[in-house]
């Protein structure tokens, strides 16, 4: 197979610019409301209340046991049969944002139930509510613990978001596609675009290293 | 409630499970007195300590600190009245429990900051002030994993003093120490004593409690055993029991 370096070259910026202006905003954005969502799934799921807990751990439940692809379409595709019709992003970022939300609940979750109870017993000695004891003392220790395992969630996710190129988001993937189909060099396109994806992967595991290190100070070692 | 009284606790009751480990206690603390509460594990020193503070709740009695609260245990204790009782009270753990992720000032600044909403200025050097007494002043922007397990426990008792309680609740504070850590953290419980800070101490350290204690209780078996000045209660006890337990500990083979 003969390689066409010239398209290589000039399809490389129209593919890094859909990760740019789609595929990272996209990542992020749905990463930032996926991990509120986690937090309050996540301490739903830690009520003492029955029915609360109770739903928390049905909607971790649907959300781990439903493919991303048919949330995506039920989003896109199935809502408007009922009347409600979402645009491209948002439609991505709602569908990213509750998968998010579902997985990093259990990592939330598990993060809170790995510091020690010494702790919430020093909140409260003095004088500190469940909440700002929550607030003050345990998330901040909660989320050292957390800082690998949601890594890997976030760089699920910007692998993931390909997916919205199936529902018309301009993305990087999707800048793949089209050139692919114009120039007829479907091989090229796509290992170029596994590679772009790789790089900005890379980078993110290099700015996960630097914040495990930023919260490692008060660790010993 | 004598006049100078500044807790009552009375028919403190508490079972976990089929294991009834607190029988009816009561208990009366004077102002300035130092309590130490002394029995073999097992005895419910720990529990009654921990209820002072709300951290256990027994299953019936009452806690009475001079000037309120009065909070009578049962079923269900209302979350305002455990924090009245710790608004009152302050523990020192055996483990230290210190934060972790805030250096020795912020351990120390973190209740009279976050919860009495005191002036960050004025609690900061009011934590300094403290932190010098007890020989720690150029510790104050270092991690707890960065001291010695003395130097923790002292910033243990600094973050309990700060609170400015009317009750300082000691829970075993030496027992995870290395022995050649313990003098300095007895001494500086003891000058706290000397100082006239009213204290309850659980400690396996008998010597210690003789020196420091206004009174000693001993419990075995979920009751208050017998209780008194510490010459009479550690020197010559009227139970066997006593007898026996301050035996084991003044020879332990």
């Amino acid at each position: 197979m003969d390689i066409d370096w010239d398209l290589a070259l000039t399809s490389l910026w129209p593919l890094v610019q859909g990760g740019l202006t789609g595929t990272i905003p996209l990542s992020l954005a749905s990463f930032a409301f996926g991990l509120m969502l986690a937090l309050l799934v996540a301490l739903m799921r830690l009520s003492a209340n029955r029915l609360v807990s109770g739903i928390g751990r049905a909607y971790v439940s649907v959300i781990r046991g439903t493919p991303l692809l048919v949330q995506l379409f039920v989003i896109f595709y199935g809502l408007p049969s009922i009347g409600l019709t979402i645009d491209p992003w948002p439609s991505a970022i709602i569908a990213f944002s509750l998968n998010v939300g579902g997985y990093a609940a259990e990592i939330i979750r598990a993060a809170i139930l790995s510091v020690p109870r010494g702790q919430w017993e020093a909140g409260h000695t003095i004088g500190m509510s469940r909440t700002l004891a929550l607030r003050r003392i345990i998330l901040p220790q909660a989320a050292r613990v957390s800082v690998p395992p949601l890594s890997n969630t976030f760089i699920s996710l910007v692998k993931d978001s390909s997916l919205a190129s199936l529902i018309l988001v301009t993305e990087l993937f999707r800048q793949a596609q089209e050139i692919a189909a114009f120039s007829q060099q479907f091989m090229l396109l796509y290992i170029e675009a596994a590679a772009v994806y790789w790089v900005f992967c890379l980078v993110l595991s290099a700015g996960q290293s630097r914040l495990e290190k930023r919260l490692d100070r008060y660790v010993a070692h | 409630m004598s006049p100078t009284d500044v807790l009552k606790v009375e028919g403190l009751r508490k079972s976990f499970g089929d294991n009834e480990v607190l029988r009816s206690i009561d208990l009366s603390v004077a102002s300035g007195g130092v309590v130490a509460l002394v029995g073999p594990s097992g005895s419910g020193k720990t529990t009654v300590l921990r209820s002072l503070n709300g951290l256990e709740i027994p299953d019936a009695g009452r806690v009475t600190f001079e000037g309120g609260p009065a909070v009578d245990f049962g079923s269900n204790v209302p979350k305002r009245q455990l924090m009245a009782l710790r608004d009152r009270s302050a523990m020192v753990f055996q483990h230290y429990n210190l934060f972790p992720h805030m250096t020795v000032l912020e351990n120390v600044i973190e209740g009279p900051v976050q919860v009495q909403r005191r002036p960050r200025a004025e609690a900061v050097r009011d934590a300094e002030d403290l932190l010098r007494r007890v020989g720690l002043a150029e510790k104050k922007d270092q991690y707890p994993h960065e001291l010695s397990g003395g130097q923790q426990q002292r910033v243990g008792i600094v973050r309990a003093l700060a609170l400015k309680p009317t009750l300082l609740l000691f829970d075993e504070p030496t027992s995870a120490l290395d022995p050649e850590l313990v003098g300095e953290v007895l001494s500086v419980i003891k000058e706290l004593a000397d100082e006239g800070w009213t204290m309850v101490l659980v400690t396996h350290e008998l010597a210690f409690a003789r020196e420091v204690a206004t009174e000693v209780v001993f419990m075995d078996g979920g009751v208050v055993v017998e209780h008194g000045p510490p010459e009479k209660v550690l020197r010559n006890p009227s139970e066997e029991r006593t007898r026996r337990f301050v035996h084991r500990l003044l020879h332990p083979f």
